[in-house]
């Protein structure tokens, strides 16, 4: 187990974030040097006024017409986006790890707070689920993959709490919670997750379009 | 329709549109859409039709578009009929979605591509390949010959002067300001349009010219999936305009040539940097601009007391960035304005656009059916006057007024600006003088 807990924690982790990022990077550069070619009307019409402002609106909670109008959603998909980053990166026992490895590490949130983001997070999640369930227009797009994707997304942060407070068999429980999460970064890459980098492109281009070529708000 | 079933799919034409639309902006949309039915709300398709979530814009793509890639371009004419009916027969590529997604996903542009996709294959809606063979032999969509053109403009400056004196429709007049283009439909059905236009340019002292080629500003193969030809369509205004050496093209009162002259065009015609050779105006800018400027003076006797309200068309608003201008010109107009909601760059498309109107018959129900939203819009707003700067706009409204009997009165700018205008005195008419 011993063995295995370093695996993780030292070879594993260098791996994930070399996929994660290394791939990221690597479909990045790709598509841009399709859209060389291929995506004039990208490079044509760029202002970054509207661009900024494309993206801007949609980072920021209900910073658009369409969310307005679904605020529940709204808000879930905030939080849920917002929390999926704040806690892991600002988890005392993450830095802890960081600290110890480095010699540096971020600064961390008190643990009762993290506690409470965590089950804000999953409520968030728990929304999200039941709207993909309950509502037909995302139920009819929603494939198993979807759902996979979404709970593989919680699945860390499940795991974290009920490691943390000693929930169920600890060390299991601890070994899945780093596996899930190394997972989880290794198909960021190569899912629908990449728009954690692909959304401020295909937001940056709509912005132009719309906005810089028409002058219409697009949030 | 057996036959047209058994017809082979020529696969390798399909994979070669593939190929060449598989842009980095389609590859992210289609692989980062995230399912999130947010744009289903948006789709006038989905609202009128009781929320049926096969209209949501992500289905409609995710049923057509990801299909055909995901089998590589190998699919069969049952497929394809279904694509059809999807990208023609449930979506006008009115962009709405665009504005509502969070990825803001272009999904106009991946149904323009299925239309692509299955144009190739010759699965097109009767009605636009009507259009697009009259295109190929005439360079314009009703297959009008050009002395037929010509001796309509001249007939119908010999009407306008009834109204103002001295109009002229000066034909191919080299070093003119502006090449105003026309809707094909004008001169074939309503010729006093280019009467009222001629008018107005005359009252504004503009210095103008109708091309004998070129002229019409439509382009329906933009709609009709058949990109060659709808680059040709504009090319041969653009080089017209060229050669005449004008500073712009005027457009007439009509949505989709304003979206295919500025905005589409250039990318058809093969111009890598997006942009027309020539600027565009469109009239909706153009009649704001002579108003403003006082080249153009309102009777104030003659203003518009009774309500109106204004159809934005896509093309012109949201697709065209003039939403505020047409409700300037309307301030010049009308006592009383009343907005639909939405409206400007949110609002409606009246379920005509994207080629319904021209797909005739067969679509006329899906037409009526889809046209609710809009139909309510307009009863909502307790206005008899619908001002609509798009010949699409104006033919889907009136029928929709047939169809939820809104009795309705359905007007362009041109008319109402003909009507209103005041008169310089050497502009009246001869006749008037006499009496």
């Amino acid at each position: 187990m011993i063995e295995l807990y370093e695996f993780l924690t030292g070879p594993a982790v260098w791996v994930s974030f070399s996929i994660f990022i290394g791939g990221l990077l690597v479909r990045t550069i790709y598509l841009l040097g399709v859209s060389l070619e291929r995506d004039r009307v990208f490079y044509n019409h760029v202002d970054m006024k509207w661009g900024l402002r494309s993206i801007f609106h949609w980072l920021v909670p209900l910073g658009s017409r369409s969310l307005r109008a679904q605020p529940v959603f709204g808000i879930a998909s905030f939080v849920f986006h917002l929390f999926l980053f704040v806690v892991p990166l600002f988890l005392q026992a993450h830095n802890m790890l960081l600290h110890e490895a480095f010699g540096v590490s971020l600064p961390s949130l008190p643990e009762s707070l993290s506690d409470i983001l965590t089950i804000v997070f999953l409520a968030a999640g728990v929304i999200l689920l039941i709207r993909r369930l309950v509502k037909p227009e995302v139920r009819i797009l929603t494939s198993a993959w979807d759902y996979f994707l979404l709970l593989f997304t919680c699945l860390p942060f499940v795991t974290g709490l009920f490691a943390y407070h000693q929930i169920g068999p600890y060390q299991s429980m601890l070994i899945i919670h780093i596996v899930s999460a190394e997972a989880l970064l290794i198909l960021i890459p190569f899912t629908k997750l990449s728009h954690v980098v692909l959304f401020f492109f295909s937001r940056a281009f709509i912005g132009f379009e719309m906005g810089t070529r028409r002058g219409a708000k697009t949030w | 329709m057996s036959e047209q079933l058994e017809k082979p799919v020529n696969t390798k034409a399909i994979k070669e549109l593939l190929s060449l639309n598989d842009s980095a902006r389609i590859k992210s949309w289609l692989s980062i859409c995230s399912r999130c039915g947010l744009c289903a709300e948006s789709c006038f398709f989905y609202l009128a039709k009781n929320r049926d979530p096969k209209l949501s814009p992500a289905y409609k793509v995710k049923a057509t578009l990801l299909e055909i890639y995901k089998r590589k371009g190998n699919v069969d004419r049952a497929f394809l009929q279904k694509c059809h009916d999807i990208a023609w027969g449930e979506c006008t590529t009115c962009k709405r979605c665009s504005l509502f997604c969070p990825f803001g996903i272009d999904i106009a542009t991946m149904i323009s591509t299925v239309r692509s996709i299955c144009s190739s294959q010759g699965v097109v809606p009767e009605g636009l390949v009507r259009t697009s063979a009259n295109y190929r032999e005439s360079g314009n969509q009703m297959g009008m010959a050009t002395e037929d053109f010509v001796e309509t403009c001249t007939w119908m400056a010999e009407e306008a002067c009834d109204d103002v004196r001295g109009v002229e429709i000066p034909i191919d007049k080299a070093g003119a300001r502006i090449m105003y283009t026309v809707n094909a439909r004008e001169p074939m059905y309503y010729p006093q349009d280019i009467s009222m236009m001629a008018q107005i340019f005359t009252v504004a002292g503009e210095s103008w010219t109708v091309p004998s080629t070129g002229w019409d500003c439509t382009n329906l193969p933009m709609f009709a999936g058949d990109k060659a030809l709808a680059g040709q369509v504009v090319k041969n205004m653009y080089s017209k305009a060229l050669s005449l050496g004008v500073e712009a093209i005027a457009i007439t009162e009509c949505g989709h040539a304003y979206r295919s002259a500025r905005f589409e065009g250039p990318y058809l015609a093969g111009y890598r940097d997006g942009n027309p050779p020539v600027p565009i105006i469109h009239s909706v800018r153009l009649f704001y601009e002579y108003l403003r400027d006082g080249r153009i003076k309102i009777d104030p006797a003659k203003l518009i007391e009774a309500p109106v309200t204004y159809q934005d068309p896509c093309n012109i608003s949201r697709n065209g960035g003039l939403w505020r201008e047409g409700r300037e010109i309307i301030q010049y107009l009308a006592r009383d304005f009343r907005d639909m909601s939405p409206n400007s760059e949110y609002n409606h498309c009246c379920g005509g656009g994207g080629g319904f109107i021209p797909m005739g018959p067969e679509f006329k129900r899906r037409r009526m059916e889809s046209g609710k939203v809009k139909a309510e819009q307009i009863r909502a707003t307790g206005t008899k006057i619908v001002i609509a700067p798009c010949h699409n706009c104006t033919d889907q409204i009136n029928d929709l007024n047939k169809e939820y009997q809104l009795g309705i009165k359905v007007v362009s700018f041109k008319e109402l600006i003909t009507e209103m205008m005041l008169l310089p005195d050497h502009l009246k008419p001869v006749e008037a003088e006499e009496k």
